[in-house]
């Protein structure tokens, strides 16, 4: 049995289809991502796995139940941490906890040896209301919430969305030391440097997933040679590129623009006298590994030219 | 039941938190009637009044000065044209012009029958007829008295039906008596409807009902945390006000308290099940507050609290019967002025009872659709 297990999922709302017949499974204690951008149909993903959504076609089982007919048997294992923080503001950090604690019919003692690394930090500031936290220990908050059921399931929609580095950093350490509880982590992110944390990640697209496997396998599917290229004028570039006979793809990466060629055995200097000939100075052309950003991106695009 | 304990807990931990509203609820009774003593009665002082007196007579300066002692008239001025009264009223500075005929002395000592004219500024009825009022009983009062005068009048004895009014249950026709159930009325409806109300949908703005929803929370538990917590308070407010009604305001309170409060838990259930109907159609307490104030209006013009039912036109008398708040203000007012027992509001606690059977269960309904 499967913790997840979505099969030909559809949702729309209205006219607007959010999930396009969804499939994947998730492996118990895996830490699974669901990558994509704003819209992709993430969220309405994780409502119809916390049984908050019914899906128009398909099934979906949490923990080998189905999500609409023992909705009420899921709600009891699983912990959820919806995209917007959803605690009562005017409560204080330990009365959230034991709030939510009651309504599952358990105390903070009784599960504090698993929320213990998160809420330990939060202790000090325990009668603070939840409102006046920062956004991290909100973050923090939120997580000891949906935790303190021992579920064994958690879903975290975009957890770490308006989170600074550091508060993000930490909270990845502070799921894989969940998965060592063997507690399977569902976690959507639109950060793409946020995938090579999970064990295995979905790409999501338009309400359809794009690719399944784990970061590492993602990036490999990367065929062609990958070149970071930086010259003075980043908007130049990307037009002389763009109108280069032998682009593959061209996408803006922070300093540098990431190219790929249609050539098998291209050099660096082919791109470089290409640039010189059309008057850049010194451009700089190097080659380097595609990482999870890069694969999506090519993915996207190639799904753009299908359609 | 453990379950709902803690929503009770959670919910009587927010409210006693949230000082903008908490003051506010206690307040609110000791406000609402103090105002309504001191300053909306239905009494008129000093009011003035122009003089048209043809007559110049002792009689008609008798009956001016009767105006005058009574302190509720006041001579503004006097001319001999009935145009000049009419004019100080459109101008508004008075509001009623006396005419005294110039045979007025003269009829009178006659034995006839004389006549007065008032001319009363009627753009505001309520004020209009209260000075028809004064004006007719102070005239009758003086016709009354001057008869020991007017010697060679031939007694003869004047055959008729005296009408002699008692006003029974409130002899003084005091205002606040009458308006004080109906202000309590208004009062526990407002916690009932808005406040209960207002909770979920906040739940709903806020995004907490979306943590709820995935608890093992059923929404039946939801729901009597939501409601229960201010079906407390409004009680209790109920309380306060008629506490501060009876020993601040003298206000009786003749019938059975522990009838009053058992109907007033129906009525809340009542109003506490449109306040959660009203939180099923809005997404925001800014529509669900716009929604409720505009129920609340219709049910309060409607409901017999400023102005009798009985002088409303019919198709608007029978409407009253889906308006739980005409019903209870109707029942406060029995029960605490009259001493009405069970036997003569039953059907009144009937009728709420249906509406609180009928709309509780389908906004309970309708909850669950809206939330799935």
């Amino acid at each position: 049995m499967k913790p997840i297990s979505v099969h030909h999922a559809h949702k729309s709302y209205g006219a607007k289809e959010a999930v396009k017949g969804i499939s994947f499974e998730v492996d118990e204690g895996l830490l699974f991502g669901l990558i994509g951008p704003d819209g992709a149909g993430k969220t309405t993903i994780f409502r119809i796995l916390t049984t908050l959504l019914k899906p128009d076609k398909g099934e979906a089982l949490v923990l080998g139940l189905d999500v609409v007919d023992d909705y009420r048997q899921i709600r009891k294992h699983v912990g959820y941490m919806p995209g917007r923080f959803s605690l009562y503001q005017d409560l204080s950090v330990e009365e959230n906890v034991a709030f939510f604690a009651s309504v599952f019919g358990t105390t903070i003692d009784a599960n504090y040896d698993l929320i213990e690394p998160i809420y330990s930090q939060l202790e000090p500031f325990k009668d603070r209301l939840a409102g006046a936290l920062s956004g991290g220990m909100k973050q923090k908050l939120a997580l000891s919430c949906a935790l303190i059921h021992k579920p064994e399931v958690l879903f975290l929609d975009e957890p770490t969305t308006g989170v600074d580095a550091v508060s993000r950093k930490e909270f990845w350490q502070m799921l894989h030391r969940l998965k060592e509880e063997n507690i399977t982590i569902l976690v959507s992110t639109p950060y793409m440097d946020e995938a090579e944390q999970c064990d295995r990640v979905a790409l999501m697209q338009d309400g359809q997933i794009l690719s399944i496997d784990t970061p590492e396998r993602i990036t490999k599917t990367f065929h062609n040679q990958l070149w970071a290229i930086k010259t003075e004028n980043k908007y130049q570039l990307i037009q002389l590129l763009r109108s280069y006979e032998y682009a593959e793809s061209v996408q803006p990466f922070g300093e540098y623009v990431h190219y790929t060629d249609k050539r098998e055995e291209v050099q660096a200097e082919h791109i470089m006298e290409y640039l010189k000939s059309k008057g850049v100075i010194n451009p700089t052309v190097v080659a380097i590994a595609p990482d999870i950003e890069d694969t999506f991106m090519r993915l996207m695009e190639q799904e753009e030219t299908y359609e | 039941m453990r379950t709902i304990r803690f929503l009770l807990q959670k919910e009587f931990l927010q409210i006693f938190r949230n000082k903008g509203m908490l003051p506010i609820i206690f307040l609110m009774p000791v406000v609402q009637l103090v105002l309504l003593s001191f300053a909306a009665t239905y009494e008129i002082r000093e009011v003035n009044f122009h003089l048209i007196d043809f007559d110049q007579s002792e009689a008609s300066q008798q009956l001016v000065q009767k105006f005058q002692a009574t302190g509720y008239f006041n001579l503004q001025s006097s001319s001999f044209n009935v145009d000049d009264g009419i004019e100080k009223m459109r101008s508004n500075d008075v509001r009623l012009a006396l005419v005294i005929p110039q045979d007025f002395e003269q009829r009178l000592k006659l034995g006839q029958f004389a006549s007065v004219q008032l001319n009363i500024d009627a753009v505001d009825g309520t004020t209009a007829g209260l000075i028809q009022g004064y004006g007719r009983s102070i005239i009758q009062d003086f016709s009354s008295r001057i008869r020991p005068n007017v010697e060679n009048i031939k007694l003869t004895n004047q055959q008729g039906i005296e009408v002699i009014p008692a006003s029974w249950y409130n002899p003084n026709l005091d205002y606040i008596q009458y308006m004080v159930p109906g202000i309590l009325v208004v009062l526990i409806s407002m916690i009932g409807m808005f406040l209960s109300g207002m909770n979920i949908v906040r739940e709903r703005e806020i995004g907490t009902i979306e943590q709820l929803n995935v608890t093992p929370i059923k929404r039946y538990q939801f729901i009597i945390g939501k409601l229960l917590p201010f079906w407390i308070i409004a009680l209790f407010e109920l309380g306060i006000g008629l506490l501060i009604a009876y020993y601040g305001f003298g206000v009786p309170f003749v019938g059975s308290a522990w009838l009053l409060f058992g109907i007033a838990g129906i009525f809340l259930l009542v109003v506490q099940g449109l306040g959660l109907f009203i939180s099923t159609i809005t997404d925001t307490q800014q529509q669900a507050m716009f929604i409720a104030w505009f129920l609340m209006v219709v049910f309060i013009l409607m409901g017999g609290l400023f102005t009798p039912i009985q002088s409303m036109p019919v198709w608007a008398q029978e409407l009253t019967i889906f308006n739980p708040i005409a019903h209870f203000i109707e029942i406060m007012r029995s029960v605490m002025l009259k001493g009405a027992g069970w036997f003569e509001v039953q059907h009144l606690v009937g009728l709420l009872t249906v509406m609180a059977v009928l709309i509780l269960p389908a906004s309970i309904f309708r909850y669950r659709k809206s939330t799935s």
